[in-house]
């Protein structure tokens, strides 16, 4: 077992306009990014879980021309709104760093 | 027509790129220059007060290279979003910049000015006409929210620019813009597949983003032909590879296959990418999906009021253990001294105090998984919104001096809680705005939103209108 952290070169949130947030979990190479694809530890639920969220409310792909796997969710507070902690979306993808992949 | 060859100097129009990197460009050919000089990225303010995201002299610089490169090579030039958000205040901003260049340089040009903010009738109409539809997640709207507007833009698709091209324009400077729409109009107009055409404006839109070895914004460069398109950024450094180029359609859209234009929707689906140089990739296979309805999305900021904020910081360990309590009791606080002071003038729902505890969960808020915080000392951001800067000044007043003494039980006599940095300890933040709408208009046609004015722009930049198109 390791952390999703440790596999991945890039973990990242951002605006997907001021409504919605979205993360990019992104791969070196192919062995690690069919490890963790393949795992079935980072799924749709997953995500929701680590956010509060119905599942059906997370949008989630796998990319295998980037290497990479994303995720959606509705903004908690919308970018800008008097309760927004973070305009650009950059720092929420925390939550996912410590995913345990086997 | 085999090819359409096209240069994006640079992600965002103010951002920057190296010289030498569009002088490369430039001596490929290119048919046209285009810049994305927007985006909802930096906030609601910029649409709400008019101002533009970069500084003036930074957007200057850009435009004055792109400028006098289109001249020199006699190509058009698109920048799309005029300084950031593209309602009137903006556009109006980002020609009198291009005026004062074509002044400065000498150039003599025909300009096409697009206009994409909306009149409050026109959206009230629509609107009416249940021609103003939701998309996900979307807040409330309806006329009240059209009526408190500051400003309410629409996204324009591809074909004001080819509306602009086609009655002779040189260079186009328009208002909010779709940033793919910018460069896949060219390549449309000359009949190139939209698959291809919306995919490589995708990728051109943000400049060099899509290399693997970002150093700064620079410059991106297209061939785009009948049945694939070429990337390859001019700056000898940097590198495009089959992943980085597939990578660069996560990059702040919520679906990395699906990406809805007015016209209809790029599925990337079919993508396939391939390396046919060192730093060159291959795109093919990307396909456009016509839309049953043509739809403009719509963004719009409101006033929400003015706000204040003192920023002070806790470092006795009693305090940011009970933080979470003390906070709760500085509120009830200072609402019941803003009732003693205000009476029945200030009302609970007219202002709004916000405590953000860093060192706890200011950065993540509801979201944040960790529940009991180790730091040793916290920063507070106490915020108070109110109708006028006056009354969020005088409540951030209250706010200071209640959260200064704010007792708790562990010590006896008159304590001071916060450690305030600034003198005065609160700081006028000045109007705040939100975002008002996440919804998409069905107009009868694809300019109706976009009123242009062609203008001839000439050496002593006396510009005079020549002829008012109407929508």
């Amino acid at each position: 077992m390791t952390k999703l952290a440790n596999l991945a070169r890039l973990i990242r949130s951002k605006n997907a306009g001021p409504f919605v947030l979205t993360f990019d979990v992104m791969f070196e190479d192919e062995a690690r990014y069919q490890r963790v694809k393949n795992s079935g530890a980072l799924t749709r639920e997953v995500v929701a879980d680590r956010y509060g969220l119905p599942a059906k409310d997370v949008l989630f792909f796998y990319c295998d021309h980037a290497r990479a796997v994303k995720a959606s969710i509705p903004r908690p507070y919308f970018q800008g709104d008097v309760r927004d902690s973070d305009g650009h979306g950059g720092q929420q993808y925390v939550p996912l760093m410590d995913i345990e992949i086997p | 027509m085999d090819e359409i060859r096209v240069v994006a100097p640079t992600g965002a129009c103010g951002s920057g790129f190296l010289e030498s990197s569009l002088e490369t460009a430039l001596s490929w050919s290119p048919h046209f220059i285009g810049c994305d000089a927007g985006s909802t990225d930096p906030g609601p303010a910029y649409l709400g007060t008019g101002k533009p995201a970069f500084p003036r002299e930074a957007v200057k610089r850009d435009v004055r290279l792109m400028l006098k490169g289109a001249r020199r090579l006699k190509i058009p030039l698109l920048i799309g979003s005029a300084n950031t958000a593209g309602g009137d205040v903006h556009l109006a901003g980002l020609v009198s910049i291009v005026r004062e260049i074509a002044a400065e340089e000498k150039l003599s040009f025909r300009m096409a000015i697009i206009h994409a903010e909306q009149g409050k009738d026109y959206l009230k109409k629509r609107l009416r006409e249940g021609r103003i539809k939701p998309l996900h997640p979307a807040p409330e709207f309806n006329e009240g929210v059209i009526e408190r507007s500051a400003c309410t833009v629409g996204m324009m698709g591809a074909e004001p620019f080819i509306n602009a091209l086609q009655a002779g324009a040189e260079v186009v400077i328009a208002g909010r813009s779709s940033d793919t729409a910018i460069f896949a109009s060219v390549p449309v107009m000359h009949g190139f597949p939209e698959g291809l055409a919306w995919h490589a404006g995708k990728v051109l839109e943000c400049g060099a983003a899509a290399v693997v070895n970002r150093k700064t914004g620079d410059c991106m460069f297209a061939w785009i032909r009948k049945d694939h398109f070429v990337l390859e950024a001019p700056d000898p450094e940097l590198q495009c590879t089959p992943q980085s180029v597939a990578s660069h359609s996560l990059y702040e859209n919520a679906d990395p296959f699906k990406l809805i234009e007015c016209s209809g929707t790029l599925d990337l689906t079919n993508s396939v990418y391939e390396q046919i140089r060192e730093r060159a990739v291959k795109v093919s296979g990307s396909e456009f999906i016509p839309a049953e309805r043509y739809t403009v999305k719509l963004e719009g900021a409101e006033k929400v009021g003015y706000q204040s904020i003192i920023i002070g910081s806790i470092r006795d360990p009693f305090f940011i253990r009970q933080i979470d309590d003390w906070t709760e009791r500085l509120l009830v606080r200072c609402h019941a001294r803003v009732k003693q002071v205000y009476g029945d003038r200030m009302k609970p729902e007219d202002y709004f105090i916000n405590i953000r505890i860093y060192g706890k969960n200011g950065t993540m808020g509801p979201l944040e998984p960790v529940k009991e915080s180790l730091a040793h000392e916290l920063c507070l951001i106490i915020e108070v919104t109110a109708p006028s800067q006056d009354e969020a000044s005088s409540i951030a007043g209250i706010v200071r001096h209640q959260g200064l003494h704010l007792p708790i039980p562990e010590w006896s006599g008159l304590i001071t809680a916060l450690a305030c940095p600034y003198n005065p300890a609160h700081l006028d933040r000045g109007p705040i705005y939100r975002f008002n709408v996440n919804h998409v208009l069905e107009p009868d046609d694809p300019l109706e939103m976009f009123p242009m004015e062609m203008v001839t722009v000439d050496e002593s930049s006396q510009s005079k209108a020549t002829d008012k198109v109407p929508a």
